[in-house]
This record gives C-alpha cells, sequence and structure tokens, in this order.
C-alpha cells in the first residue's frame, strides 16, 4: 500500500505542475476570457410585480443533460423571477418516474403545475388529481391532442405533425427529391410524427435511419454508411440540433453533396447555417415553452387569463435560414435559443 | 515467469502432458480468438453478399471507424476481464474525460493541450480510484464501478451545467493548439484521403496489449490474477498492483477516445456514453474474453469491436427496414457469439 500512497503524492505534484505550466499555456483566441470580454454582466433580474409568492413546478419528459430542456428552464425561470414566483423543476425519461414526480408535488400543495405528456396515458390520473386539488395544469411541448380532455387550462408548443410538414414543404421548395431523417431515440412518438410529417408533404422520397444517440461517433458512422449506401439521398433531416454536426461530418467524409437540415437550435447550428454547412434549421422556441408556461400560469392566479381558447398555442415551426443566423448568433450562444 | 524451480522428475521425461509437444495447427486451435475471427469472417461473408455497397473501399473505411471507437476501449476491458474484473463506468468515463479537457482549456483560456493533459491526470486518477477502491475494500468490482459509474454521470452533468451554464460544453474550435490536437486525435488528410487516427490508434493498442500479454511479466500476472487471485498471490504475484494498474489502462484508453470525441465534434454533450460500457464488455466477450476471467486475448477483443462495427454498419448498408435494427443487432451478435463458442469447443476438443 505504501506504493499507492507515492503514487498518488506523485499524481498530485504532476497535477500542481501542470496547473503552473496551465497559466504560461493560455490560448491567445477563443475561452472563457473572450466569452466575459465580449459579454457585459447582465443586469440582475428583479420581481416586476408585488403579487404573493406563488410556487410553481414543471415536471417533464427530459433525459439527463438535454440541451433542449435546458433552454425551456431558462425561460421559465426569467418568467418566474420577474413574476415573483418560486420555481421549482423535476425531470424523468421514465413515464411512471414522471408521474410520480407530478404527485409529489401535488402533495407539496403547489400553486401551478407545468408537465409534459410526451407519454400521455402515464399523466392522464394525476394530471386529473392536480385539477381536482385545486392546482390549475399547463401541458407544454407535448401532447396537444390530449391536454383540454385532461383538464390542462391550455397548451404550449409546437404539434410535432405540423413541424413535420413544415420540413417537407421547405425540402420541396430547395428541391430535393431523396431525404434521409435521423431518429436519435427509438420509439420516441415525437420523432415519428415529425418523420411521417415530413414524409406526408415531401414531395419526395423520405427514409427512416435510426442512431444511438448517446454515442455519437456511431452517429456519424450509421449516417456515413447511409449516405455510401445511397449517393442519390440530397438532403438529411436530424432531430436534435447537436446530430447536426455529426451529419455535417458524416457527409464529408462519405463526399455526399446531400444538404443537412436540422430541428432545433444551438450555438453550433447557427454558425453552420453561417457557413453554409446547414440548409435550414426548425426552431420551436423552447425558451418560449418555458417562459410563457409560468406567465400564463401567474395570469390565470391574478387575472383568472386564458389564453388560445382552448386551442394550443404553438411555438412553432419557425423556420430558420443563413438570413437570421447573425440575429440569433448571441441568443444561442448565452442560451435561450 | 515467476522464480518457481521446475519440479526435478521433469528432466526424466515427457511423464508431465505440459511439456508434450504441439503442433503449430493445435496451437492455432487453442487461440482464444480462434472462434471470433471465424464469427467475423462469417458476418464479413455475410453482408458481402447481401449489401451491395458493403465492400467498397469507402464503406470499409466506415465500418473500420465504427469498430476502432468500439475496439480502442474493448482492448483494456479484455485486459481487465482477463484478470478477472469488470469496469461499468468505462463509458461515462470517455464523456468526462472529454468534457475536463474541454472545460478546463475554456476557463483557463489556456492552450488546448494544457486542458488535455489534465484530463489525463483526472482521468487516470479516476481509474486508480477504481482500482484502489477494489483491492481495498475487496467489494465485486461490478459494485464499486457501478458505483463510479452513477457517481461520474452525475458529476458530468453536474459540473458541466456548474461550470458552463449549459448541458454542453462551449466549442474549443477557435483556441490554441486545436488543429494539432485535431490531427493527433481525430482525423488528417493524406493525398486527399481522410484517415481517422482512432484506427491507428486501436491498431497500436491492440499490438501493445499483446505483446504485454505474451511477452511480458505482468501479462503473466494479469493471467495468474484472474485465474486464481489467491493461487496468484501465494506465488508471490503482486494481485493489488496488477488491478490497479489494469484500471489504470482502461482510464488510459478512456481518455485517448475522450479526447477523439472532443477534437473530432469539439462539442461535448455532457449526457453522452451511458450504456456504452456494455458495448465494450460485449466486444471483449465475442472475441474470446471469459467472463470468470483468466482466458482471452487483446486481438480477440479487435475482433469482436471488427464484428460489432461490421453489424451495425452493415445493417444500413443492407438497407434493412431500421424499425428492426436492435433486433437484427442482438440477433447477429447472438449468432456470432453462439459460433465463437462452437469453433472453440470444437478445437478444445481436438487437442
Amino acid at each position: 500500500m505504501a506504493r499507492v500512497r507515492t503514487g498518488v503524492r506523485a499524481i498530485g505534484a504532476v497535477l500542481a505542475a501542470v496547473l503552473g505550466a496551465s497559466l504560461a499555456g493560455c490560448s491567445a483566441t477563443g475561452g472563457k476570457r473572450a466569452e466575459d470580454a465580449r459579454r457585459a454582466a447582465e443586469a440582475q433580474g428583479r420581481a416586476a410585480v408585488d403579487t404573493p409568492r406563488w410556487t410553481f413546478a414543471m415536471v417533464t419528459h427530459s433525459g439527463d443533460g438535454d440541451t433542449f430542456w435546458d433552454i425551456v428552464q431558462r425561460g421559465a425561470k426569467q418568467a418566474a423571477v420577474k413574476d415573483n414566483v418560486k420555481f421549482l423543476y423535476a425531470h424523468s425519461d421514465e413515464a411512471q418516474q414522471q408521474a410520480q414526480l407530478v404527485q409529489t408535488y401535488i402533495d407539496q400543495k403547489v400553486d401551478g403545475l407545468i408537465v409534459t405528456l410526451a407519454k400521455p396515458g402515464a399523466m392522464k390520473d394525476v394530471v386529473a388529481k392536480a385539477t381536482r386539488a385545486g392546482i390549475p395544469v399547463i401541458t407544454v411541448n407535448s401532447g396537444s391532442a390530449e391536454s383540454k380532455a385532461y383538464g390542462a387550462l391550455t397548451h404550449i408548443g409546437q404539434d410535432e405533425t405540423v413541424a413535420g410538414e413544415a420540413v417537407g414543404e421547405e425540402l420541396d421548395r430547395r428541391g430535393r427529391k431523396k431525404a434521409l431523417c435521423v431518429l436519435h431515440e427509438q420509439g420516441n412518438v415525437g420523432h415519428e410524427q415529425r418523420c411521417s410529417g415530413a414524409g406526408k408533404t415531401f414531395g419526395g422520397a423520405l427514409q427512416n435511419l435510426y442512431v444511438d444517440g448517446t454515442n455519437m461517433p456511431d452517429v456519424q458512422a450509421a449516417i456515413e454508411a447511409k449516405l455510401q449506401t445511397d449517393p442519390s439521398i440530397d438532403a438529411v433531416v436530424t432531430l436534435g440540433a447537436p446530430f447536426a454536426d455529426a451529419a455535417v461530418q458524416a457527409k464529408r467524409t462519405a463526399g455526399s453533396e446531400a444538404e443537412i437540415d436540422t430541428f432545433d437550435l444551438n450555438a453550433k447550428v447557427v454558425a453552420g447555417l453561417k457557413s453554409g454547412d446547414l440548409g435550414f434549421a426548425v426552431d420551436q422556441q423552447p425558451y418560449l415553452q418555458g417562459y410563457e408556461a409560468v406567465d400564463l400560469l401567474w395570469l390565470y392566479r391574478y387575472n383568472a387569463d386564458v389564453l388560445g381558447g382552448g386551442r394550443p398555442v404553438l411555438t412553432g415551426p419557425q423556420i430558420i435560414t443563413e438570413k437570421d443566423a447573425a440575429e440569433l448568433q448571441d441568443y444561442t450562444e448565452r442560451g435561450t435559443r | 515467469m515467476t522464480a518457481t524451480a521446475p519440479p526435478a522428475h521433469d528432466r526424466t521425461g515427457p511423464s508431465d502432458e505440459r511439456l508434450l509437444r504441439t503442433s503449430p495447427w493445435k496451437k492455432l486451435l487453442g487461440r482464444p480468438e480462434l472462434g471470433s475471427v471465424v464469427g467475423a469472417a462469417a458476418v464479413f461473408l455475410f453482408f458481402s453478399i447481401v449489401a451491395d455497397t458493403f465492400l467498397r473501399a469507402s464503406s470499409l473505411s466506415t465500418v473500420l471507424y465504427a469498430a476502432s471507437t468500439i475496439g480502442i476501449m474493448a482492448v483494456p476491458i479484455a485486459l481487465l476481464m482477463i484478470g478477472g474484473e469488470f469496469d461499468l463506468s468505462a463509458g461515462v468515463l470517455v464523456t468526462s474525460s472529454a468534457l475536463v479537457s474541454s472545460m478546463f482549456s475554456y476557463q483557463m483560456t489556456a492552450n488546448v493541450w494544457v486542458g488535455a493533459l489534465v484530463s489525463l491526470l483526472v482521468t487516470l486518477a479516476i481509474g486508480a480510484f477504481n482500482g484502489v477502491m477494489l483491492v481495498r475494500t475487496r467489494l465485486p468490482s461490478f459494485i464499486i464501478t457501478l458505483g463510479t459509474f452513477l457517481m461520474l454521470t452525475g458529476m458530468n452533468l453536474g459540473f458541466t451545467k456548474l461550470i458552463s451554464g449549459t448541458v454542453s460544453t462551449k466549442t474549443i474550435a477557435d483556441m490554441a493548439g486545436f488543429p494539432a490536437a485535431k490531427k493527433v486525435f481525430a482525423s488528417f488528410t493524406v493525398g486527399g484521403v481522410d484517415v481517422k487516427t482512432t484506427i491507428l490508434w486501436w491498431i497500436a493498442l491492440v499490438a501493445l496489449a499483446t505483446w504485454i500479454l505474451l511477452r511480458t511479466r505482468f501479462g503473466n500476472w494479469i493471467f495468474a490474477v484472474g485465474g486464481g487471485a489467491g493461487a496468484a498471490r501465494a506465488v508471490g504475484v503482486p494481485v493489488a498492483r496488477t488491478k490497479i494498474l489494469l484500471y489504470t489502462g482502461v482510464a488510459f484508453c478512456a481518455w485517448i477516445s475522450g479526447q477523439h470525441l472532443l477534437f473530432s465534434f469539439d462539442v461535448v454533450q455532457s449526457g453522452e456514453g451511458v450504456g456504452n460500457e456494455l458495448i465494450y464488455i460485449i466486444a471483449a466477450v465475442i472475441g474470446g474474453c471469459l467472463i470468470t476471467g483468466g482466458y482471452g486475448s487483446a486481438i480477440g477483443s479487435a475482433v469482436g469491436a471488427f464484428i460489432f462495427g461490421m453489424t451495425s454498419k452493415g445493417i444500413v448498408y443492407a438497407e434493412w427496414n431500421p424499425d428492426w435494427f436492435k433486433f437484427f443487432l442482438g440477433a447477429m451478435l447472438l449468432l456470432a457469439t453462439l459460433l465463437n463458442a462452437w469453433v472453440r469447443k470444437r478445437a478444445e476438443a481436438t487437442t
């Protein structure tokens, strides 16, 4: 064991040396220093209203570390600061777990609930329980068809089929003949709806390709393999922003001429649109989904206001191309688009 | 070859079966990777027939790339399994390694090589932690590395959110040292051909691991420790040191894979890597490593990774209905492993 201890001490010494050396080995470009220089300190948020401090909770079907839901949360938090609301958030990609999380918030007697209905069946009872307990519920993102029937006030989100249809139309407008729809989660209903929606309006042929979303090199190799097999594919549509870049690299290695398009935004997608690596992106404005949900719950509590007139309030699809990219760059970098 | 004197009666004649001369043919049949080589040949033939594009040079290089990203990790996992242990944290450790590297470079505005070096130390420390915990607590490696797996999954997300404010890292593509690091860890062009460096790393690691296993004292220790730790300790094998070194070996390869992830995509998603640990283990098992330890080879793990790469990409080349993707993958893997086991049984029967 003495040998182990000496080893630890040696590692410690090397670590200290490296930390010292890192101050010398600075990068002249990029990095945090550039970010700090670029952005002046943002003003601290302060509540704009003096309503009682209500507590709103949001429960989503997000997995761990999902960029999209990070942006939704950011929107919700900023609305909560402005509305003098305490905002709670929980998530689980298992339907049963998600329902249990909603139940815990009902037990805590929160003043408003925001839930997603990605797996509607599992959420039905618990949403009914919340409304029975007098807690107003707003559904976001997924479940526009079930929202009203389950007793929610409003649904805020994008209709996935409509979004898919918009993609199909845009592909037609760009004269594409054969498109590939890359699904990174097998069995996700929203993903299937997007691809089938695109297939519905697209004049050419559309094929699905399932990839393993937790393994980026595998995503790239799978798209590469598909493009090599079928050189007539002239468009690739990925369903999440991080996969667009993998598709761009796959296209390069496969020597394909296909245009890469994607759902959702992030800083890299915007940069890709700007440089021409990407054709277009379909944005459903996740920030708006979080922000509006909190704000509408506040409006309901304060003024009994309801938006949408019984119909879903759509936050997308918004087709974003090269000409919008410059404007959106700052917003994606701060994580709100 | 530890210091054990040969028994005296050995000199009298071939009364000991260990001293019998075996023909090269029989020696070949006794190799652990033989079954998987036959399996790989079968899978290769199969896809060459059903998929027209499979045999093209560009397609094969894609398959090789897919195999290499698994293979780099399957090598140390195979060694670890020969040594009788498991590592469930290997998949997320790759992501951790990439995250540390990226975030250190970004936050310190340091040259990306400095970040990579810090990441190497952190990753090796995590590997050593696994090993030290294992030999100190004497708990099964399944429990120890499951604990590390969960902690790393949480830390990947928690630290990334804490430090960069979002769930993915910021781009470091515009920072000093990036182009060179990209050449070393991702890809470079030679005469217009894009070469993925993972393939070179993979070949080098397989060669190194094979040399260690077959030609060095440490290699003997690995087999001894996996065959029976008690007996190994009795003949003077440093069991604890061997196991800790095996875990640091896994960590070192996780670092290479992690740097590949970072320098080929330049942004790292913190939630990645979960589930990959099983793929590495599957590759090692297909390649002839016994789950119980003491038997296996590095070349076998490479063949296992190659089978995995061929199957997962071959399905795409064959243009099968994607709804059945996972089913095909599972069936192919099962068939390859069964064939592997069958060949090995036949081989053992003839020796």
